[in-house]
């Protein structure tokens, strides 16, 4: 972007200054991040640069983390437990949260304000209160300390996700598309399944990745209500860093941030792809 | 108007239109609700009874009436504000209570529930237990105050008479660093016991700092995202997004090995040589280790509502005032600032729920001075065992988060929340 | 309704870990990193060795421990089997009837010389505080150990020296509770070690303990997993840390840490089973617990970490390391050179205490 030329000498010095200050903020935002990918390569058991590493001697890093994460059992088990209970919450919470954000966006809705308040509450009570409410009660059912117990936590956690992002789709909705299908003799389920599934598609994918993500990433809940047959990645980083810091949470952390890049590319396609459709929209 | 006089609309079928139309609704109504129904249910079952059941036993008294059935329907006749102890048929209830209590085994809970109360009464319930056996007939009073002597103490009464309902404040009042004295009456806890007064104060200014570093850092970025063209501002808004998607522990890990004693910031400034290395900076374990990771870690809930908001305003009102002779910083100032008060009330309210709830980040690296209510709610709940007092805290932690909700539903509407 | 849903869950859980073809699945919950693999090594794998059809899963939520018993057996879903739990939970779990009562003679093996069990065990240590539910498995301590390149000269060798950061500059790792810090705050204080509860008993004593621990107070970190300790030494975040021995000794001689032992006015403990009243499968667990509580299995985990056995029939039976080599009788708290100074922890004392002194403790830390 050029300057306008009207600019004062001072509002150029500004102009650059903060670039600078938005550039600082940027890299805090990310740095942390990324400091620990070389960190993860370590040959030394600690979380910081040995000087070996810093000279960029070969002899001060290895892959023996890695290893250790793939072939520790207890990390393996850790990995599919994470994938089997996010993938189910995830179900769940799409097909739920999808029929409810259909539900909501009729104007005929009833008390859509208060319905919409509660249904989003699971991500806005604090996690500690959800995760010692459910840990109690799921005892109690006899479902504390099972898979089904932590992907119905984990789903109930997600759905609120679902419910804004499809919602949002749906105000963009033009009603008047359902209308002409049916009024040219379509069935309800072919309209549904032709006409409504293909526009809000986006909306729910978008919606599915947030639950996943959420499912995903859960540490609390699981910590309550499972036990350690359902420990997941999150459990293990947590109680790796309270207990015995090994670079191996570092190895893990690194593979985690390539699955959220993975995602974050995916949503931007999906972005991209609603964008080509619908020209620039406002989220 | 003479019935019959005005013409009744109907449908093909007969039925009057206004009835028919009333039907429609009415069924679409149905419809609509019918949807929403199933998840309705759902987090009934999953999320709002779990909750509303733990909430339940912050009040919750029922183990003292469930163990000592007899007593506490004895002592009802005893005047608790009289220096004389109960007399016999009190005394025979209790022995009766003790014993059939100590052969199930729930004697202990009914000591270590008095003893939130009064310290040493769980120790007067378990040697009474042990040696309540003994006494099979009257007079009870005299062997029981034989077996020790604080069943001469009153207070020990007055508490089993005042803690004999099923419902009890006495958590709320722990809570709020306060206790019933021997008298009944509210008192405040000794000073060396008062902490949770404090820790709500700490867990809101914590927050509140929070909330205005994020404002700080996320206002010029927000900005800047928003006045770039979309081809910049949206390669820039991955940087936004990729903590915002990143796992919390990832970057609660990756702040541990920024802070440390031993870690990498700590290393830099000894290399650089701004500090000396046996005066490494405490950095984590403290205050400043939640307030940094934590502001790095919400950030992004508050650059995206911001980032929203400051796309909707049109340049031209900043153009409008510059060419109307504003300098750049009153236009900015009195012309832009403004339009984004929504955006910022927004992200300033999301950010400072989402923090006063923070257990994770604080847990692992708060240390002594930088943890929140929710860690000893925690605590409460898996170390110390006090359940009704954790639900307590919870009970106070939840309506301070619903309050924000609701101005912030007043003020953006949950239905405008926005994802990414 | 109940049963329906424990039965989908059941029905659900088996659906993903499909293959698992174990007749009896047994959950034994104990504190983790080295204490649970010496537990691994000599109990857990010669008996699923000895009976194919068992298969142990180990959970490490020990520190949860008496916590989640409590919700289990409440609730009256009980999924675990064996807990790990140091005597003071398993007193209170007891007094509560949380956890089953057990008559050791019927329970647990005899001695090979053929002494029952009830008087093989230390004496005193099948029935903590009058209770009768708990099966001890160690003695361990709760001691000191300190960095060996932190001090030039003379090394900390007394509690006076673990609150003298003048002479000792350093940080200190203390457990994030009030027990045992209290007690060695008053020693240190100069009161006798055999009046530490006596003094603590008395408001004055309470505020004399804490005094002590505010001289200190700036220069601790504060550790609530066992674990963490011997971390903090190795990564030079702190000089001294008070820590489990067995930890310690793990840092030492398997890990070659510069760290070294400082016994004085070690706290002595004991950790030992219970088991969750309405647990699933008694008769496995019983036949478990005989197992991994006869005279040779106790012998046996001294090979893997430097924890005394509590049966007297044990003692003898201690040798060296089973990976290292060493002779484990001198890491062993109990050994005469490292226990001229014992502090003997006083669980009925702390059951009365407990709740007010955890608020004092927290309420201190925070200011």
């Amino acid at each position: 972007m050029a300057l306008p030329i009207y600019y004062s000498p001072f509002e150029k010095g500004w102009h650059y200054t903060y670039r600078v200050i938005c550039a600082a903020i940027l890299v805090f935002l990310v740095a942390p991040i990324f400091v620990i990918v070389p960190l993860s390569f370590n040959a030394l058991p600690y979380f910081t640069f040995s000087p070996e590493m810093l000279s960029l001697d070969p002899a001060g890093y290895s892959t023996q983390w890695y290893r250790e994460f793939f072939t520790e059992e207890s990390w393996q088990h850790a990995v599919r437990n994470s994938f089997v209970i996010a993938i189910f919450a995830t179900l769940i919470s799409t097909l739920l949260g999808t029929l409810a954000a259909l539900g909501l966006s009729r104007s005929q809705m009833p008390f859509k304000a208060a319905f919409m308040a509660l249904l989003i509450s699971p991500m806005i009570v604090p996690l500690i209160i959800s995760a010692a409410g459910m840990y109690f009660f799921y005892t109690r059912i006899g479902i504390a300390s099972t898979h089904l117990g932590v992907i119905l936590a984990h789903a109930a956690l997600g759905t609120p996700f679902v419910v804004i992002t499809v919602t949002a789709t749906l105000t963009n909705f033009d009603h008047s598309l359902t209308r002409a299908a049916a009024s040219l003799g379509a069935s309800p389920t072919e309209t549904f399944f032709k006409v409504t599934v293909p526009l809000i598609l986006p909306g729910v994918v978008s919606g599915a990745l947030f639950a996943f993500i959420t499912s995903f990433d859960e540490v609390v809940v699981v910590l309550f209500v499972g036990s350690v047959e359902q420990r997941t990645i999150p459990w293990k980083m947590f109680s790796g860093i309270r207990e015995e810091i090994r670079p191996t949470i570092l190895a893990v952390a690194t593979l985690l941030v390539c699955v959220s890049i993975l995602l974050l590319t995916v949503l931007e396609l999906l972005r991209r792809r609603n964008e080509r459709l619908h020209g620039p929209a406002s989220s | 108007m003479t019935p019959g006089s005005v013409e009744v609309i109907r449908t093909a079928d007969g039925m009057p239109l206004g009835l028919s139309l009333q039907r429609t609704l009415l069924r679409s109504r149905l419809r609509a609700l019918l949807l929403v129904i199933p998840l309705l249910a759902f987090l009934t079952v999953t999320f709002v009874l779990p909750i509303l059941d733990m909430l339940y036993r912050s009040v919750d008294n029922r183990i003292v009436a469930s163990v000592l059935p007899h007593t506490t329907v004895a002592i009802q006749a005893w005047d608790s504000k009289s220096t004389e102890l109960p007399d016999e048929p009190v005394f025979e209830a209790l022995v009766m209570d003790i014993q059939a209590a100590y052969e199930q085994k729930t004697l202990g809970r009914v000591g270590r529930r008095l003893n939130y109360e009064k310290p040493g009464m769980s120790s007067l319930f378990r040697k009474t237990g042990r040696q309540a056996k003994r006494i099979t007939e009257a007079p009870f009073k005299e062997q029981l105050l034989g077996v020790d002597k604080r069943w001469h103490d009153t207070s020990v009464w007055q508490l089993i008479h005042r803690e004999s309902g099923a419902l009890t404040g006495s958590y709320f009042l722990a809570s709020s660093d306060l206790r019933l004295d021997d008298q009944g009456e509210i008192a405040l806890q000794p000073e060396p016991r008062r902490i949770y007064v404090s820790l709500f104060y700490r867990t809101l200014w914590m927050s509140l700092l929070i909330t205005v570093l994020c404002l700080i850092l996320g206002y010029p970025v927000s900005y800047l995202l928003a006045s770039l063209p979309a081809r910049t501002s949206n390669l820039l808004m991955i940087l936004v997004l990729l903590p915002f998607w990143t796992s919390l522990l990832v970057r609660t890990t990756s702040w541990i090995a920024l802070l440390q004693t031993q870690g990498v910031l700590n290393d830099l400034l000894v290399f650089v040589g701004l500090i000396s290395d046996d005066a490494r900076l405490q950095m984590m374990y403290n205050k400043i280790g939640t307030i940094v990771a934590m502001t790095h870690i919400l950030l992004p809930f508050m650059i995206l509502p911001l980032y929203s908001v400051m796309k909707t305003i049109p340049t031209s009102y900043m153009q409008a005032a510059r060419s109307l002779g504003a300098s750049p910083l009153t236009a900015f100032v009195r012309v832009y600032m403004p339009n984004t008060v929504p955006g910022i009330g927004a992200g300033c309210i999301l950010v400072f729920i989402l923090a006063i709830g923070y257990y994770i980040t604080p847990a692992l690296v708060g240390g002594r001075t930088g943890t929140f209510v929710s860690n000893f709610i925690a605590v409460h709940i898996s170390e110390t065992l006090n359940w009704g007092l954790a639900a307590a805290l919870g009970v106070i932690l939840l309506a301070l988060v619903l309050v924000l909700y609701l101005i912030y539903d007043k003020i953006v509407g949950v239905s405008n929340m926005k994802l990414g | 309704m109940k049963h329906l849903i424990q039965a989908i869950a059941v029905a659900f859980s088996m659906a993903l870990l499909a293959g698992n073809g174990h007749a009896i699945d047994l959950t034994i919950v104990s504190w983790g990193g080295a204490y649970t693999a010496s537990q691994q090594k000599a109990y857990h794998n010669p008996y699923m060795a000895e009976n194919p059809g068992v298969r142990i899963i180990n959970d490490d939520s020990g520190a949860e421990g008496l916590a989640k018993v409590r919700a289990q057996v409440e609730s009256g879903n009980v999924t675990w089997d064996i807990v790990d739990m140091v005597a003071a939970d398993a007193i209170t779990a007891c007094d509560e009837g949380l956890i089953e009562e057990i008559d050791p003679d019927s329970w647990l093996a005899p001695a090979p010389d053929g002494t029952p069990a009830s008087e093989d065990f230390f004496t005193g240590t099948l029935t903590p505080g009058g209770t009768n539910c708990f099966i001890p498995q160690i003695v361990y301590s709760t001691t000191f150990g300190y960095r060996t390149d932190a001090f030039q000269g003379r090394q900390p060798s007394t509690i006076m020296d673990v609150f003298d950061p003048k002479t000792f500059p350093g940080k200190r790792a203390l457990q994030k509770a009030p027990i045992n810090n209290l007690e060695w705050a008053l020693i240190a204080d100069g009161v006798p070690g055999d009046e530490v509860y006596e003094v603590l008993s008395t408001p004055e004593g309470v505020d004399r303990a804490f005094a002590k621990l505010d001289t200190i107070k700036d220069h601790v970190i504060w550790w609530s997993e066992g674990a963490q300790p011997p971390q903090l030494l190795a990564d030079g975040e702190v000089v001294i840390a008070s820590a489990y021995n067995g930890r310690l000794f793990s840092a030492i001689a398997e890990k070659n840490q510069p760290i070294a032992m400082l016994w004085d006015w070690q706290a002595f403990d004991l950790d030992g089973w219970v088991v969750p009243k309405g647990v699933k499968d008694l008769k496995a667990v019983k036949a478990y617990m005989r197992f991994a509580t006869d005279t040779q299995r106790l012998a046996d985990q001294a090979k893997y970490i430097s924890y005394g056995p509590a049966r007297y029939s044990s003692a003898p039976l201690v040798g060296k390391h089973a990976e290292l080599g060493i002779d484990m009788k001198p890491h062993m708290p109990t050994d005469a050179k490292n226990s001229k100074t014992v502090l003997r922890f006083d669980y009925v004392w702390w059951a009365d205490y407990r709740a007010e002194l955890d608020e004092r403790f927290n309420a201190w830390l925070a200011k």
